[in-house]
């Protein structure tokens, strides 16, 4: 197994900056936004940006949640594996708000499908829009593309994009890994 | 762990500790999921599931098709009173007519011990046992034990009476088991003509004294007196049972601890509970009702996702 580095920790600093701003630059005080990491992998980049939000750029009281999709996956039953599921934790009202879907990598667009149908069974929020840290690109079964994107990747289906976290995986980087036989 | 080791829930006697805890965690989801203002997820929608109750229920049954359609499975449902089985069909019949209609999925009550198992041995369908006689009924002991662990953090470790008629008791028999295999104590405690022999070789203390055995426990659930399954009278007067064998809010005050008390319902009020008692903050008795749901939910998930 090969792997290449695609993001440093300090190149995926500068673009987690990038993002955070032009957050700033739609959302302003993020007084009618909230933010949704999408279980299970999206919820690290998604406190980190409200750390850094919230930290390095004084805006208070964001509200941050996280979405499980494992109920709402199109391929229940179909695959070698059991789906396992993560906690939903949504404690605020997302009806009429504006919201910002935060997942690491965007690969075939069912998981964002999925998130979409299941952000409906707590209301109807006003917009929603999508951030990702890595854009697969050439990779989309359907038609879903981000708002907000750390860095646009080719890789081919034999390869998997893998995002490190510090406070997880005891570092910040982004790996381009070729696979033998793990899951992407 | 993410799969069960069985294809069917036909007793707790057939699962092992860690399909317990898979359960559980995956009924944790499933209660977030159906406290959403809109309560449902779609994971079941190509699954049709046949509710066959060939014996009254009331809750369980409701349990189920609520746990069913929240997670948007096609559910029918087959009562015995309005049936062909009055006319003389055998259970496989009545069962195989039903599959033949495409059903993934069977839950069934029946009053004979071991419905389920000789279904299981007969049909291509995946069969939860909803209560068979007096025999088991595990979707109610996982529930059980949820609500235990809900309420007092774990069930490990734990002294557990089941009170009243264990004799004639499916409850009391999946709830032994389902303790046992997570590390709690579990004691019965009734009247002796309501205590089958040779209880003590499940593994379980045997008390006679309801206050000793309250004074014993951190859980006392309640148990209803099964009138209809009883051919001969097992004590001599309700009265005298209740002054035996009922709990009310004296009693409980008077022992040195507070205890949860739980009931699988339905309640006999002024029998073996008083109302003060059922309706106090120590009984976690709706909370049941509440995560019979859930469990049921998380049951019907998992095997569903091991039909290919």
């Amino acid at each position: 197994m090969s792997q290449k580095v695609l993001l440093n920790a300090k190149e995926l600093n500068i673009i987690l900056h990038r993002l955070a701003c032009q957050l700033i630059e739609n959302h302003n005080d993020f007084t009618n936004t909230v933010l949704i990491g999408i279980q299970p992998r999206g919820k690290f980049l998604a406190v980190r940006l409200m750390q850094m939000l919230t930290e390095e750029y004084q805006i208070k009281n964001i509200q941050l949640g996280q979405l499980d999709i494992t109920f709402f996956r199109d391929d229940f039953r179909r695959g070698d594996k059991p789906l396992e599921a993560n906690s939903t934790e949504i404690d605020f009202v997302v009806e009429d708000k504006k919201i910002v879907f935060i997942d690491d990598v965007l690969y075939t667009g069912r998981s964002i499908r999925a998130a979409l149908t299941a952000i409906q069974s707590f209301g109807r929020p006003d917009e929603i829009e999508l951030l990702t840290l890595i854009d697969r690109r050439f990779s989309r079964h359907l038609p879903i593309q981000p708002d907000y994107r750390g860095r646009q990747v080719d890789a081919i289906n034999e390869e998997k994009v893998k995002v490190n976290w510090i406070e997880n995986d005891g570092e910040d980087s982004v790996y381009l890994i070729e696979k033998e036989n793990t899951e992407s | 762990m993410s799969e069960l080791s069985v294809d069917h829930l036909l007793g707790i006697k057939y699962l092992k500790e860690q399909d317990i805890q898979l359960i559980f965690e995956t009924a944790d989801h499933f209660k977030e999921v159906i406290n959403r203002p809109i309560k449902k997820v779609p994971s079941l929608r190509d699954i049709t599931i046949a509710n066959l109750f060939f014996e009254n229920s009331t809750r369980t049954k409701l349990s189920f098709e609520l746990a069913e359609k929240r997670l948007s499975a096609d559910v029918i449902n087959f009562s015995a009173s309005q049936s062909s089985v009055k006319k003389g069909e055998t259970l496989i019949d009545t069962v195989n007519n039903i599959l033949s209609m495409k059903v993934d999925m069977v839950v069934m009550r029946h009053p004979n011990p071991g419905a389920g198992v000789f279904l299981s041995k007969h049909i291509n369908a995946s069969i939860i046992n909803a209560g068979d006689g007096a025999h088991e009924h595990p979707t109610q002991a996982l529930l059980d034990s949820y609500s235990i662990r809900e309420r007092l953090g774990e069930v490990k470790g734990k002294n557990v009476v089941i009170v009243g008629d264990i004799l004639h008791s499916r409850v009391a028999l999946s709830n032994i088991f389902a303790l046992q295999l997570q590390g709690a104590n579990v004691m019965v405690c009734g009247p002796k003509t309501l205590i089958p022999k040779y209880i003590d070789k499940l593994g379980v203390k045997v008390e006679t004294n309801l206050r000793k055995a309250l004074n014993w426990c951190d859980v006392a659930n309640m148990l209803r007196v099964q009138n209809e399954r009883m051919d001969i009278s097992y004590f001599p007067s309700t009265r005298e049972y209740t002054q035996q064998y009922g709990v009310n809010a004296g009693l409980l005050e008077s022992l040195d601890k507070e205890i949860v008390i739980m009931h699988p319902g339905p309640i006999n009020r002024g029998v073996e509970i008083t109302s003060d008692v059922a309706d106090s903050n120590q009984a976690i008795i709706l909370n049941q009702v509440e995560n019979g749901v859930a469990i049921r939910m998380a049951v019907i998930y998992l095997l569903a996702s091991k039909i290919k």
